[in-house]
């Protein structure tokens, strides 16, 4: 089973400019953004199991439907993030005030150093991999790494449109990554590569890494997407997963999706 | 060129950050080295490396360093060094850091300082009254003298290739008797020509074999051509300097025909006695006793001479050292200023000055037992010119490079 924790999108809008994606000028559909909101967090408790924590919206603070970035949780245990924008920053006390009144173990890095939880920290059974260089410091990952009693290997993210990990990176149960090579150099490729065998890697083409393809949720053999990405569909149904589409494109305006409206819990 | 020392740590290997960061050093323009590195035994297991990156100038570094900091190069934390009391005259703390030749810095109340007086294998001092940290030889420490110990704080510049392009640029430490001499006395004597017309001395040490070999006249001249400004010797150079021009032997050879002179073998020692009951060299030279040769082309033209003592010789001359730590003090004290050594046949006195050289002056060394220049470009100089040559035949071909007329 799998907990996940959720910010409805009652104050969610396009309030500044903080990444490629985000136009305020055009904005987002509130109402619109909501129904896919509420779809999206459908599929996830009735196809795919997975048990919702909803944190309380705050006014002010639009992206805090984006709860990937409040930290990453292992166990009973969390490290907060620490925002490079100071748009964000207020976000940083309703969600240690969320996980202290749910009894985890707050965990804080030195002030100087910027980490956006697990938007920018992915992994797999045995290997976790922290994007760095555009919103996390590639610092923060030993403070992390020691925290969580996990080995973090470092990942440069070098296209601003992927400026999160998990906007270019999915691990899969099954050991498998949905990946967009391109947002790394050829260090980073050389590192995945490395890491995931030919036959588990799969590689999304740019025309659905910018639909964000890899901003997906994995639970089990359930993969929740964000729609129009028929080929990385094919290839994960391929190997087994139930791929769950979903419209998103309200929050892709503000560069998030499906991964980035969720935190894993457990 | 400048360098700083920056640490990577974690998964540096299978993520390539160390490569990455390698690689960035170089696209700015800098160059590395990699000082230690640990690989982890596991895939779990972090790695660390230590890295020196170099770059030619401090505001390059500080590109580079920027650069890779952002890929997780910590800059290593540097501590200021400590200093400890020397526990007795002559005796270092346990702990006490061994110089090289090359140019040392200290870093004391956070700000990286030259040592001065650049030697090999002695301590650091720092004077009461003084910012400036000061080589000292184990000799000379006093009681309470705030020597430096451990190696925190301490960083050696390496050796860089020397800016001039001749033969001391090009020369390895290879020596060699089976080498052609002619273009390395060649390129030798320009570099003295450029040196005569700057304020920098040139060193030569010679041993009395210069005197048998018929290397006086030369040296002479070239003492009185002002190409030789420092000499170091033995108590034997200068006695058959002077003996060959009181009696015109050496060492009771004839230097013209090479015949033993009667009673000859008394002839070096009559010399240093006359000149004991002169008083000294010098006074010699000006009574007009002594007027040819290397000691009264010394006297004239001002060169320092320091002449240290053995106990095998003779005498011994007024003038001569006969404590070795007060010798080692007096040629330690003639160096300042030296840019070029010429060491000449003589083991003991090109040992000792190449021991008391920075690694920063060229030397060349004659001599014709391969073991000696041998052993002086091996002390790590990139400016070391060894040639197996007999020391007259050099002295004669330098000379005529630089206009003697024999």
């Amino acid at each position: 089973m799998s907990r996940l924790l959720v910010c409805p999108p009652d104050h969610y809008q396009i309030a500044y400019e903080i990444n490629p994606w985000m136009d305020v000028k055009r904005g987002a559909d509130l109402t619109l953004a909501r129904v896919q909101w509420t779809a999206l967090m459908a599929v996830l408790e009735k196809n795919c199991g997975a048990t919702l924590d909803r944190i309380e919206p705050v006014a002010g603070l639009p992206d805090m439907v984006f709860t990937a970035n409040a930290g990453i949780v292992a166990g009973r245990t969390v490290v907060l993030s620490q925002f490079r924008y100071p748009e964000r920053r207020p976000e940083e006390t309703p969600f240690e005030r969320w996980f202290k009144s749910h009894s985890y173990e707050v965990k804080r890095l030195p002030p100087v150093l910027f980490f956006e939880g697990a938007g920018d920290m992915l992994g797999t059974r045995d290997m976790w991999f922290g994007g760095y260089l555009q919103r996390s410091d590639i610092r923060a990952y030993p403070y992390v790494g020691e925290h969580l009693g996990r080995e973090v290997l470092p990942l440069e993210l070098v296209d601003p449109r992927f400026y999160h990990l998990d906007t270019c990176f999915c691990p899969l149960s099954g050991g498998e990554v949905v990946w967009y090579p391109g947002a790394f150099d050829r260090y980073g490729q050389s590192a995945v590569m490395g890491r995931f065998p030919t036959e588990k890697r799969i590689a999304v083409p740019e025309e659905e890494a910018v639909r964000f393809a890899c901003n997906a949720v994995c639970i089990g053999k359930h993969v929740v997407m964000p729609e129009g990405s028929p080929i990385t569909m094919e290839r994960l149904e391929q190997l087994g997963y139930a791929t769950h589409p979903v419209g998103l494109s309200e929050f892709i305006k503000s560069g998030g999706a499906a991964k980035c409206l969720t935190l894993a819990l457990d | 060129m400048t360098h700083e020392t920056i640490l990577l740590h974690g998964h540096i290997i299978d993520s390539l950050l160390l490569p990455k960061v390698l690689d960035r050093i170089l696209q700015y323009g800098g160059s590395f080295e990699i000082a230690e590195i640990r690989i982890g035994k596991t895939r779990e297991e972090p790695s660390d490396a230590r890295i020196i990156v170099h770059a030619e100038s401090p505001e390059r570094l500080a590109e580079i360093i920027a650069a890779v900091q952002a890929h997780g190069a910590a800059v290593e934390k540097e501590a200021d060094c400590q200093w400890q009391e020397a526990p007795a005259d002559g005796v270092f703390p346990e702990d006490f850091y061994v110089t090289t030749h090359l140019a040392t810095e200290v870093r004391a109340h956070g700000k990286w300082v030259p040592v001065e007086g650049i030697e090999m294998d002695l301590g650091i001092r720092l004077n009461r009254n003084d910012l400036v940290p000061h080589t000292v030889p184990m000799a000379e420490v006093r009681t309470g003298d705030r020597i430096l110990v451990g190696h925190e704080g301490v960083r050696v510049t390496p050796l860089e290739r020397p800016e001039h392009l001749d033969v001391f640029g090009f020369m390895g430490a290879q020596v060699s008797s089976e080498r052609p001499h002619g273009h390395l006395i060649a390129g030798i004597a320009r570099r003295m020509q450029s040196l005569r017309k700057s304020e920098a001395k040139i060193l030569l040490a010679g041993g009395p074999a210069i005197i048998h070999g018929g290397g006086r006249e030369p040296l002479a001249w070239l003492i009185e051509a002002g190409y030789v400004h420092v000499l170091f010797c033995g108590n034997a150079l200068a006695a058959h300097d002077m003996e060959a021009h009181l009696y015109g032997t050496s060492l009771g050879l004839r230097l013209e025909g090479g015949s033993l002179a009667h009673h000859g073998h008394e002839h070096h020692l009559r010399t240093i006695n006359r000149i004991r009951a002169i008083g000294s060299i010098e006074e010699a030279v000006r009574q007009g006793v002594i007027t040819a040769g290397i000691m009264a082309a010394c006297v004239r033209r001002g060169v320092k001479v320091v002449m240290a003592g053995t106990i095998r010789d003779d005498g011994p001359l007024p003038g001569v050292i006969t404590d070795s730590v007060q010798a080692q003090a007096a040629m330690r004290a003639a160096l300042p200023g030296v840019e070029l050594a010429l060491l000449v046949a003589s083991t003991l006195h090109a040992v000792a000055t190449g021991n008391l050289l920075p690694a920063s002056v060229p030397t060349v060394c004659v001599d014709v037992n391969p073991a000696v220049p041998t052993k002086l470009a091996d002390r790590g100089s990139l400016q070391a010119i060894g040639l197996v040559m007999d020391a007259a035949s050099f002295l004669r071909d330098l000379a005529r490079h630089l206009g003697w007329k024999e």
